[in-house]
């Protein structure tokens, strides 16, 4: 059960912080007019396009203790990312943003323009908009990117073996146990472990989509 | 008072145009701006409510700069709080009637005053509706008490009235004509109804592709003063029908329709919807009780 366990501890701590930063991104990438905001678009979504590898590559590079930003946490902070739940959390962040950040920033731009106008007349500054009137208005992009941040978290493989490795309790995830257990041909557990991540995504997915049948009604 | 000196390029759908504007506004008056679509009026409106920048320029309120391009003044949105009543529904969905206009007091102090005009603006029982479950008139009237209530300087309408029915637009004109005089708040109304505009303001401008062409009383602006009629309407033609010799013409004149016969000079350059008065000369109608 150890690695479902991670599993679900690191989507829920990845969604967490994905939300906190996903809505904040969404919102500059939605309404800036910097002309640099087309870069951190294309950043945000280069995961979509490359293999989880290479981003699990430069990682494990860019916090290897032989080098300026890992020796650096490492001696400085006491914080070693490689190889450890941290380093999980960095990587599946980086790895689940434009799922998170993408469904807000439609939700966001399909706002209607003249009730953030209508807020902002009454006095009401852009962040009392943006939590009084815009979120409650785009819940089920918020729903959206919640679930697919989460969902995609759990399927993950490439990013978290690059960076992480296979550490039991530590940074042994269920999609890497199911590796782990057929290389060791122990196929009896890699179908259980298996059949469990099929019924839980099944399980959330299903939910989701139930809820956003009709966008509005249901909030 | 407003004084009002301003510059701003438009994009037009016939090209770019200047709105190009000096006008000045006494404290309490109520303004309605007549033109075409296009000419700027919404833009007009939305310059002073800080919603869209103009090049160059100057607005001063109650002696209180608003904008001065060269002093680089600017004050935001929120810091001239003006009352603005948009064209399109824009009460905000997901909460009530009643949380609409809690929102819209800020201020606690304005929230004892929500049932008061609840109830002079035919709302009483509404409260605790959504916006998607009420009419048209009355959206539009919450969104009138909505930016009535924190008492702004300047109440601005851009063509409130224009998506709705007849009726609740008779009805919701008579209202805007009550609160103005229970208010006396400075009101520039934006209109291209012109039945509506004599009806509300004692003052018109009428913009043409970014200039106030004319301005004055509805009567000076519009009615070819020659014309010693007893009888004045503004009216727009509904259909132009030729019969033998004479045209009949039918007119919908605020909540009426009449036929009115007329020459071919007379309808020279007129149109399904051309907006005209119809006066009546030298005769003496009939008065009975109704």
């Amino acid at each position: 059960m150890q690695p479902l366990i991670l599993t679900f501890q690191l989507a829920l701590i990845v969604t967490a912080i994905l939300f906190v930063l996903g809505v904040p991104l969404a919102y500059w990438i939605a309404f800036s007019r910097n002309r640099f905001k087309y870069v951190v678009e294309t950043l945000v979504s280069m995961p979509l396009v490359l293999p989880p590898t290479v981003i699990g590559f430069y990682l494990l590079i860019a916090f290897s203790p032989q080098y300026f930003l890992g020796h650096f946490l490492e001696s400085f902070l006491g914080v070693r990312v490689v190889f450890s739940f941290t380093g999980l959390v960095i990587g599946s962040v980086l790895f689940s943003l434009p799922f998170m950040v993408n469904p807000i920033k439609a939700g966001l731009q399909n706002f209607p323009l003249a009730l953030m106008e209508a807020s902002y007349v009454l006095g009401k500054s852009p962040w009392e908009t943006l939590r009084r009137v815009i979120l409650p208005n785009i819940k089920p992009a918020l729903l959206t990117g919640i679930v697919m941040a989460f969902a995609h978290t759990i399927g993950e493989f490439g990013v978290v073996l690059m960076i992480g490795g296979n550490i039991p309790g530590e940074t042994r995830l269920a999609s890497i146990a199911i590796y782990n257990e057929v290389e060791a041909l122990n196929y009896d557990t890699a179908g259980l472990y298996a059949l469990i991540l099929v019924a839980i995504s099944f399980s959330i997915l299903l939910v989701f989509y139930y809820l956003n049948r009709k966008p509005l009604k249901i909030f | 008072m407003i004084k009002l000196r301003l510059k701003k390029e438009m994009h037009t759908p016939i090209g770019k145009e200047w709105l190009d504007l000096d006008l000045n506004i006494s404290k309490g008056e109520f303004i309605t701006l007549y033109g075409e679509s296009g000419a700027g009026k919404t833009t007009f409106l939305r310059i002073l409510a800080g919603l869209t920048q103009p090049q160059e320029g100057s607005i001063e309120v109650d002696g209180e700069i608003w904008f001065d391009s060269r002093k680089k003044i600017n004050l935001s949105i929120q810091q001239r709080k003006t009352g603005f009543v948009f064209q399109e529904n824009s009460l905000f969905p997901h909460m009530t009637v009643r949380e609409n206009l809690e929102y819209a007091c800020g201020d606690k102090k304005y929230h004892s005053s929500i049932e008061e005009w609840m109830g002079a603006m035919g709302l009483k029982g509404l409260e605790g509706q959504k916006p998607d479950k009420i009419s048209g008139g009355q959206k539009q009237r919450a969104a009138l008490i909505r930016a009535l209530i924190s008492r702004p300087k300047i109440l601005l309408l851009d063509e409130p009235l224009s998506d709705l029915d007849m009726n609740a637009r008779f009805n919701l004109q008579d209202e805007i004509i009550k609160v103005y005089q229970k208010t006396k708040i400075t009101t520039i109304m934006v209109s291209h109804d012109l039945s509506e505009v004599f009806k509300l303001s004692k003052k018109v401008f009428v913009i043409d592709r970014g200039k106030i062409t004319k301005s004055g009383s509805p009567q000076e602006v519009f009615v070819n003063n020659d014309l010693s009629g007893k009888f004045k309407f503004t009216g727009e033609i509904i259909e132009i029908h030729k019969d033998g010799v004479i045209n009949i013409l039918t007119l919908s004149i605020g909540n009426h329709v009449a036929k009115v016969v007329a020459s071919d000079e007379e309808i020279f350059g007129l149109t399904v919807g051309s907006k005209v008065i119809v006066a009546a000369k030298a005769f003496n109608p009939i008065i009975l009780k109704a």
